[in-house]
Parts: structure tokens; C-alpha cells; sequence
């Protein structure tokens, strides 16, 4: 098979969106703030690939790709979604039938399969759904065709009858994993796909996302907060922090050497299975609580809980920038200084 | 072999439930539910009663006998022979009167020599059912009409408080279902769109509704039915009586629908449906209505109790219905003086079908809301 050389735009290109909700109060509901959300990410997704999207709760992660999806209008900022024509599209600019369009090339798989299923639709309705409102296929086809999508995702055809009650946690998520692929997706955004599973269905249900992903030459967009997930299944990993990724790079760049002081410390968290390692690294605890994405501290939003912020940090916004030339990008000021090491030895610092 | 058969019930009853939609569902958890199941059953037959009140009834709401003011509930009793040697299966005792000299009162007494001979579906005053059969047969009625036949006694007019009980059943029950269809209707529209288009509109709705709940209740009734003319028709003064109490009975209901969409607004699977390319009307009707039908029967269930409460408690008052039209707050009415309570109790027997009334839409509204939600375990 002959390969392209020539340069295309990235399948997905989002450019400095923001999405910022309003904080209403009072009788009259006037507007006393704005939730930053998501505050100027810009991010690109090659064809094929995985981007990890991480963070801690509330850093905007699940909103970002909501937006993208739009699930919500953004405030500001492109989608820039190149279709199936070659051409290039503002995702943020559409509306009506042509956002209906795309959305069956962009899915979605939800956090929670208890509330992402609806519980009062057999399984042929749920997966179907696009199909038949779409007008795509129609009665015995459809039935075919939802079959060959749960043999697809391990699932039996035979209970496409059934209804989401009679099925585990693992086996609905496998339901929604075969509602995102119904109307043959380019770009699957998973929102947490696997976190609210076990462990060891979550093992399942990520080698089964890859294995489709192979089969079916699917992009990711695969938001999580469990970084060995992530790490497993990613190409690509942005950090998200207080609505901005402050750290971008190919997967194995950010954990062999991370240069922003917050993915530090994330990956000094991730739990080490093996007792006698965990003797010689000790975790960095982040004093405080992430900043408030309504009021947002001046200057780096991470520096109160930064080890190493100096006066720079608490006056400028660092901006996300390549620092080194393999594409790793990060937003801090003194990424080219520090030498970071999350599984260094150090003393703990004193609770407060 | 033993193990094998505990092993497969489970299977077997795992399958069912995994074709099982949501009414079967909730069907068969109602059906655990031996209380709610059983009030089910008594609803059911009281509006039966109110369905079939003239063949029920002995006589009509308005047959009276002089003859026989206050007269006490007499026994029903079972094989039994006169001072004849005649044999009876099914008869109750006639009255022996005397008037107590000082009081100048009638005093009545059942009076053993005296049978009255009770068959079922005897010939008795023709009536004409539902304004479409003429008939005369009544389930249970004396033989010989005319007899005096009092199971519940007799009212001032010496009216048969049973007869009058059964037929009130008719304005009773109709009055909490046409009242809360009423409610239903302005609930689901008012809170539909609040709840959906949020903002602005929103806040009306909700600020209006606070304001009527905060209107004490009895003042607002006492006006309203002040503004339905005296001579007014009675079947209109009855429409306008539903009418006044589904105009406040809507907020609750109004309110349940606002939640119900608003908390649905945001589920993942509404969302999803979105995304899927439903369109608005079929998100509504397709996923978001099936969410919450069952939880609107059961509170519409548990408003129809309020209903006729209502009803009673404005007739009561005087304020409501008004004679001829039977209901049982009208026959309370008649209760209300000192004389019922110390010489007649039995006129408090209509207040007896309201509590079993409410008592079991009560049961059975629980019931169907603990049904509702057939999917939370």
C-alpha cells in the first residue's frame, strides 16, 4: 500500500478553544463569573492514532472533550475536523443536519455504562439507534448489522433482546463501545471509558478498544485519569491542568522524562506493584487543592503548588511550547532548567 | 442433582427478566407487593360500585318513607322462620316504633316477629342505567318493595344511607379522577416546558406555583365556589367544583415533571441519544416520557386521595356540591349536627367509605412508586 507523503492536516486540530460556563446568581440570573472550563487548549490528532488526554478531577478533561463533541457550544476557538472529502471543517461553527452528519463519524463512549445506556430500550435499540434515525439501515439489515457489531465487541448476538439490566458493567460498556462503532466512526472519544469498570474488566475492555481500533483504523481520544491506562494505550499524551494542557509529548517521552513539575508529581503517584521498589522512591504530595477554575491564580496556574516556582511563575502565564526536538511540548517556564525525576529519592516534605 | 436444579432456577429466572420491558417489570414487582396489591383489588371494585351504583343500590339517592326518619341499620340475617312456621333464607327484621312520651322521639326497635324476606336481584324502582338500559333489577333489595330496607339506617327524611352511600361512590371517585386528569394535563404541559427550557420561563412557572401553594387552601376554595352561581345547574356546579380543585391540585405535579426532566436533561443516555442524531421530540418522547410514566402514575395514584378529600371536605362545608347530587361529603354534611353524633351515628358510615378509599389508593400509590423503578437493584 502505497503511503502518502505529502503533508495532510491532522485528522482533528483543535485551536485555542475555550469553553467557559457562565455563573449565574440571584433573581435575575445576571452573570457574577465564568467557570474556565476549558481555557485555550490546542491540540492535534493524527489519523491512527491515541491521544491520552489526563488530569486530575475537575481539570477539564471530560469537558474538553464534550466540546469537541459539541455536547456544548464553545465560547471560542476552532474545531477543525478534516471529513471524509479531504476538506476541513469547523466543528465549532456547525449546526443542525450537518452537525448530525458528523457526529456519526465522531462517537462517543461514556464514563458510567449504568446511566449511558438507556434502561428502558432492549440492546438492538440502543446500539441501532443511529442507524434507524439516520435512516442508514432499516428492520431485518439492522438486525444483521447490530449482530455483527456485538459478535465485534465479544458480545452474544443472541441477547440483542435483552434489556442493559441484564448485563454486568463490563458487558454494558461493551454495549457502548458497540453504539460509538454503529455508524462506522473515524474518531472515537472516550470519556473515562473505563474507569467506573474492575480491574480486570478494565484490562478486557482496553485490549478489546485496541483491538478495534486495528480492525476498524480508528483514531482515539481516550480521556482518563488512570495514568497506567494511558500509558498502555496512548500514542500521544496531553496533562491538563485548571482547563490548559501543560504537557504534551509521545508517551513514553513523558514518563521517562517528564519536564512539567504537575506531571511530576502525577507520575510520582501512580501506585508501584513491586514492595521493594517502593522503598526508594518517595511520593511528592501536592500541598493545597487545584486552583479553582473560576478564579484561577495569576501568573502559572500550578505555581502555589509548585515546588519550584520562583517570581516569573507567579507573575506570567507560561504558554505551552516545544522544548525539546522529538515534540515534546510543555507550559513551564523552567522546563529547560529542571531535571525532574518522579521516582527520585527525597525526603518527604512535612505535612502542612 | 439437587445442586444442578438450585443452579438453574436462577438461569431460568435471569433469562425472563432479561427480555422483561419495563411494564412487565414493574408488573411483577407490584405483584410482590401483597398490601399495595390487595388495595388495588379494592380500588378496582369501588369503582365498580361507582360504575354500577344503580344496579347496587337498593333504591335511588332520593327514595324517602316517612314513615321511618332515623330509623337504625337493621342486621341481615340467615335462615330463619316467621311466626307463621314460613321459612326464610335471607330476610331481615321489621321495625317496632314507639314515641317516647317526654321527648316526643320515635323510637324504633327491630322487631323479631316482624320478616322481611332479602333475595337477590329482586324487581324494585326502575332506573335507567348509565342513561341507556332501562332496568328494575337491583342486586339485593327486598322481595316486596315498598318493605322498609335499611342496612346503613335511615336519614332525617328517612332516606336509605346505603343507597345513598353507593350512589355518592359515583360523584366521589369521578371527581378525584376527572380532577386529577385535569392536573395531569396542566402538570405535564407547565412542568414540561419549565423543566425543558429552563431560564427565564422557568422561574414564572415556579414562582407561580409557590404563590398559589402559598394561597391557604379553604379561603381559596371558599372563594372560588362563592363565584359558581347559586342556581347553577348541579352537574355544572360539579364540573366547576373539579375544575377548582385540579387548578390547585397541578403544582405537585407540575413539579415532579420539571425534575424528572431536568434531572434527565443531563443523563448520559439522553446525551447520547443526541449524539445518536434523535431529534428534540423523539429524545422527549422516546427516551425521556418512558423514564418517568411510571413514576407519574403513582403520584397522579396518590393525588386522587387528595381529590376527594377536597371534594369531601368542601361539601362539608357546605360550599361544594350541593343536594340533589349525592356525594359522600354531602352525606357528611347531614352528619354535622349534635343529633347524628348522640341518636345516629350510623349517618358517619359514608365517612367510613372515604377512609377505605383513601386508605387504599394510598396503599396501592406506594405500591406502584416502589414498583416504579424496576431497574434499581
Amino acid at each position: 500500500m502505497a503511503v502518502s507523503q505529502t503533508p495532510r492536516s491532522p485528522l482533528l486540530e483543535l485551536k485555542d478553544l475555550r469553553m467557559h460556563f457562565p455563573i449565574r446568581k440571584g433573581a435575575f440570573r445576571h452573570v457574577v463569573g465564568h467557570v474556565k472550563a476549558v481555557d485555550g487548549v490546542s491540540l492535534r490528532v493524527e489519523d491512527g492514532e491515541t491521544l491520552g488526554i489526563v488530569g486530575e478531577s475537575g481539570c477539564g478533561k471530560s469537558t474538553l472533550a464534550r466540546t469537541v463533541l459539541r455536547i456544548y457550544q464553545p465560547t471560542s476557538g476552532e474545531i477543525r475536523y478534516r471529513d471524509r472529502s479531504g476538506g476541513t471543517v469547523d466543528l465549532a461553527a456547525l449546526s443542525g443536519p450537518a452537525l448530525d452528519e458528523i457526529h456519526r463519524d465522531l462517537r462517543m463512549v461514556f464514563q458510567d455504562p449504568q446511566s449511558s445506556l438507556n434502561p428502558r430500550l432492549p440492546v438492538i435499540d440502543i446500539i441501532g439507534e443511529v442507524l434507524s434515525v439516520n435512516g442508514i439501515v432499516k428492520g431485518r439489515e439492522l438486525e444483521h448489522r447490530v449482530a455483527d457489531l456485538m459478535l465485534s465487541v465479544g458480545l452474544r448476538p443472541e441477547y440483542m433482546r435483552r434489556y442493559p439490566h441484564a448485563f454486568s458493567g463490563g458487558e454494558r460498556q461493551r454495549i457502548g463501545i458497540a453504539r460509538a462503532l454503529a455508524s462506522n466512526p473515524r474518531l472515537v472519544i472516550a470519556d473515562e471509558a473505563v474507569s467506573a469498570l474492575d480491574v480486570s474488566v478494565q484490562a478486557q475492555t482496553i485490549n478489546l478498544l485496541q483491538d478495534l481500533q486495528e480492525q476498524f483504523g480508528l483514531t482515539y481520544l481516550f480521556v482518563a485519569h488512570d495514568l497506567s491506562v494511558v500509558r498502555h494505550i496512548s500514542d500521544n499524551i496531553a496533562v491538563m491542568y485548571v482547563g490548559r494542557v501543560v504537557e504534551k509529548a509521545p508517551t513514553e517521552l513523558i514518563f521517562s522524562r517528564p519536564l512539567h513539575p504537575y506531571t511530576e508529581a502525577l507520575l510520582s503517584a501512580v501506585p508501584i506493584a513491586d514492595p521493594r521498589l517502593r522503598r526508594h522512591g518517595t511520593r511528592i504530595r501536592l500541598a493545597g487543592e487545584v486552583a479553582d477554575p473560576a478564579h484561577p491564580p495569576p501568573g502559572c496556574p500550578f505555581h502555589p503548588r509548585c515546588r519550584y516556582a520562583t517570581e516569573l511563575c507567579r507573575q506570567e502565564l507560561p504558554v505551552l511550547r516545544t522544548i525539546t526536538a522529538d515534540g515534546h511540548a510543555a507550559a513551564c517556564h523552567h522546563a529547560e532548567s529542571l531535571s525532574l525525576n518522579p521516582f527520585a529519592d527525597r525526603t518527604v516534605p512535612e505535612f502542612n | 442433582m439437587t445442586d444442578q436444579v438450585i443452579a438453574l432456577a436462577p438461569e431460568a429466572v435471569r433469562n425472563s427478566d432479561a427480555v422483561a420491558g419495563q411494564w412487565k417489570l414493574i408488573w411483577r414487582r407490584f405483584c410482590r407487593h401483597r398490601l399495595a396489591l390487595a388495595a388495588g383489588v379494592v380500588i378496582l371494585l369501588i369503582y365498580l360500585v361507582a360504575l354500577f351504583a344503580e344496579v347496587l343500590a337498593p333504591v335511588s339517592s332520593q327514595t324517602y318513607d316517612s314513615r321511618y326518619t332515623y330509623a337504625p341499620p337493621q342486621q341481615l340475617k340467615i335462615a330463619g322462620y316467621d311466626a307463621a312456621g314460613q321459612f326464610y333464607p335471607l330476610y331481615v327484621n321489621g321495625y317496632s316504633m314507639k314515641i317516647d312520651p317526654i321527648a316526643l322521639n320515635r323510637n324504633y326497635s327491630p322487631d323479631p316477629a316482624v320478616l322481611i324476606p332479602v333475595g337477590f336481584f329482586v324487581k324494585g324502582e326502575p332506573y335507567r342505567l348509565w342513561g341507556l338500559f332501562d332496568l328494575d333489577r337491583h342486586l339485593i333489595g327486598p322481595t316486596e318493595p315498598g318493605k322498609p330496607f335499611y342496612l346503613f339506617g335511615a336519614d332525617r327524611l328517612g332516606r336509605d344511607v346505603f343507597s345513598r352511600t353507593v350512589h355518592g361512590t359515583r360523584v366521589s371517585m369521578s371527581v378525584g379522577l376527572i380532577g386529577v386528569a385535569i392536573s395531569l394535563v396542566l402538570g405535564i404541559i407547565l412542568g414540561g416546558i419549565s423543566g425543558l427550557y429552563g431560564g427565564w420561563v422557568d422561574d414564572v412557572i415556579q414562582r407561580s406555583i409557590e404563590l398559589i401553594n402559598s394561597i391557604p387552601t379553604i379561603p381559596l376554595w371558599m372563594g372560588l365556589a362563592a363565584a359558581v352561581p347559586i342556581s347553577a345547574d348541579p352537574v355544572l356546579v360539579y364540573l366547576w367544583i373539579t375544575v377548582i380543585l385540579s387548578l390547585i391540585g397541578w403544582t405537585d405535579l407540575a413539579r415532579v415533571v420539571r425534575g424528572r426532566f431536568l434531572s434527565l436533561k443531563t443523563e448520559d443516555f439522553v446525551i447520547a441519544a443526541g449524539l445518536d442524531g434523535c431529534s428534540r421530540m423523539r429524545i422527549i418522547w422516546r427516551h425521556m416520557v418512558p423514564s418517568f410514566m411510571s413514576h407519574i402514575i403513582a403520584s397522579v395514584t396518590l393525588a386522587i386521595p387528595t381529590m376527594i378529600l377536597a371534594e369531601t371536605a368542601l361539601s362539608f362545608l357546605g360550599i361544594g356540591l350541593r343536594p340533589p347530587v349525592v356525594s359522600w361529603g354531602v352525606l357528611l354534611q347531614e352528619a354535622q349536627n349534635i343529633l347524628a353524633v348522640s341518636s345516629a351515628p350510623w349517618l358517619f358510615l359514608p365517612g367510613l367509605a372515604v377512609i377505605v378509599t383513601v386508605l387504599a389508593l394510598n396503599f396501592l400509590g406506594d405500591g406502584l412508586r416502589d414498583a416504579a423503578d424496576p431497574y434499581e437493584y
